[in-house]
């Protein structure tokens, strides 16, 4: 009896559609939200992450229709990320049925944000994302803008002081990996678990099955968040869920 | 008509509470709401609560909340989740706050500093995920959930009753603590049956038919 570790599909949303992009340039259609996030409930996923990456404010609302609709049928946990500014946005979130809101670029200008929505909705509903990139021997440093904005901020001692400020969690994305299919910074993931009293989301860079393994086993992560390897049909989370669970990792099996 | 009514004192997101009520019963009347008499005409309750309990206490007092929840609870069916478990109690850690001592314990923080679980990784807290539920009697609301099911949780915090024939249910997380505590027409969990898939809503479903 223990602590299951979660697995956690991750859908790009725009304009109230969920979109794939082919290797980060050309965005298609992909289907309805609430479609989509059913057939991974119904797979047994463990949370939904919804990431929105609207450019602009009028689609931005669109979100919280979205978040409104799954919420309604899907009664698992569900994540929301991109564009919180401010803690008002993490209030409409989480009215619209969101249970944690992720904060990324905004947590960078203003950690003052991070405390402040912690302690007015609690420290479980804030996920802090952090973009790492790879500046040296087991030296990593945060970047913005999907990794093109460097931050000169050091990600152990980015992750400690989201934690002391707040954060219920951490979802850390290699950008070296991501995109590449060849699976999680290890040595990265376990650096930040380490470091932290947090749960930590490994992100970036899942081409397979064992991938997902290898971060929770070698990078320590309590949970692992994919998109492609599931949206384009490769595997089912069922499929991912029994593997993992054949190698002794405790995993909630539907 | 099953009128159920989730309480609203300013805390938390209401809502996921409702929908899956509304989801496991359409016919019933499933309302949100922070008026006096509206609780007090209703045929059950569902309390829930998110976030810091002095927080929770004090807006159930500025809210004129605490008496009408303490008359109703007298007579009605009471389900309580996550903060709105831990407030049944008579005193949490957190704050060093009072509750509403409908259940005789305290609630108090998960102290895993340097522990690791079974798999070799370190306790987190919070305690955030699925863990398994060892029911610890059998209740109404277990009705069609197995045993040593996985329920959704995020907490820090956890309740210590000193009954122990008041817990109805227990996880391990460093050691054994009380998931789910029922006393008469009372019954709480500290994990989120809203958020906890289908065997979650076997428990409201069980819940809306109970009749204790």
């Amino acid at each position: 009896m223990t602590l299951a570790k979660r697995i956690i599909p991750c859908l790009d949303v725009t304009a109230g559609r969920v979109v794939k992009g082919i290797n980060f340039l050309e965005l298609r259609d992909a289907g309805d939200p609430v479609e989509i996030a059913q057939r991974y409930d119904d797979q047994g996923a463990d949370e939904i992450t919804f990431l929105d990456i609207t450019a602009t404010s009028d689609a931005r609302d669109l979100i919280l229709h979205i978040i409104e609709a799954v919420a309604s049928k899907v009664f698992i946990p569900l994540t929301v990320g991109g564009g919180v500014r401010v803690v008002e946005d993490v209030r409409r979130l989480l009215n619209a049925g969101a249970d944690k809101v992720s904060i990324n670029s905004s947590a960078i200008s203003n950690p003052q944000l991070v405390f402040d929505a912690a302690h007015k909705y609690g420290s479980q509903c804030i996920v802090v994302a952090i973009d790492a990139k790879r500046t040296g021997d087991n030296k990593w440093e945060v970047f913005t803008h999907g990794g093109r904005k460097p931050t000169g901020l050091d990600v152990i001692e980015w992750a400690r002081k989201m934690a002391e400020f707040g954060a219920g969690e951490l979802l850390l994305t290699s950008m070296d990996r991501d995109g590449t299919r060849s699976g999680f910074d290890l040595a990265l993931t376990a650096a930040v678990s380490d470091a932290v009293n947090i749960p930590v989301v490994a992100s970036g860079g899942v081409g397979g099955l064992q991938d997902l393994v290898d971060g929770i086993r070698i990078g320590k992560a309590d949970a692992v968040l994919a998109a492609s390897i599931f949206h384009y049909g490769h595997h089912t989370i069922a499929e991912a869920k029994q593997f993992m669970a054949a190698q002794q990792i405790p995993m909630r099996l539907s | 008509m099953n009128k159920i009514v989730v309480v609203d004192y300013g805390m938390g997101n209401l809502r996921s509470v409702a929908q899956a009520l509304r989801h496991v019963a359409p016919e019933a009347d499933v309302r949100i709401s922070g008026d006096v008499d509206v609780i007090a005409a209703a045929d059950r309750l569902v309390l829930p609560g998110q976030g810091a309990i002095p927080d929770c206490m004090r807006c159930l007092r500025e809210s004129g909340l605490q008496q009408a929840l303490l008359d109703a609870v007298r007579t009605k069916p009471l389900l309580g989740v996550c903060v709105g478990e831990q407030l049944l109690f008579d005193w949490s850690e957190e704050g060093d706050t009072p509750g509403l001592g409908l259940l005789p314990g305290k609630v108090v923080k998960f102290q895993l500093d340097g522990q690791l679980q079974e798999d070799g990784s370190r306790f987190k807290v919070p305690q955030m995920g699925w863990n398994r539920v060892r029911q610890a009697m059998s209740h109404p609301l277990w009705e069609g959930i197995p045993d040593q099911t996985y329920f959704y949780f995020v907490h820090s915090y956890y309740a210590q009753p000193d009954n122990a024939a008041h817990i109805a249910g227990e996880t391990l997380y460093g050691a054994p603590f009380a998931c789910a505590v029922a006393r008469d027409n009372i019954f709480a969990t500290q994990f989120h049956p809203e958020k906890s898939a289908s065997a979650g809503l076997q428990l409201y479903k069980n819940f809306v038919h109970w009749n204790p």
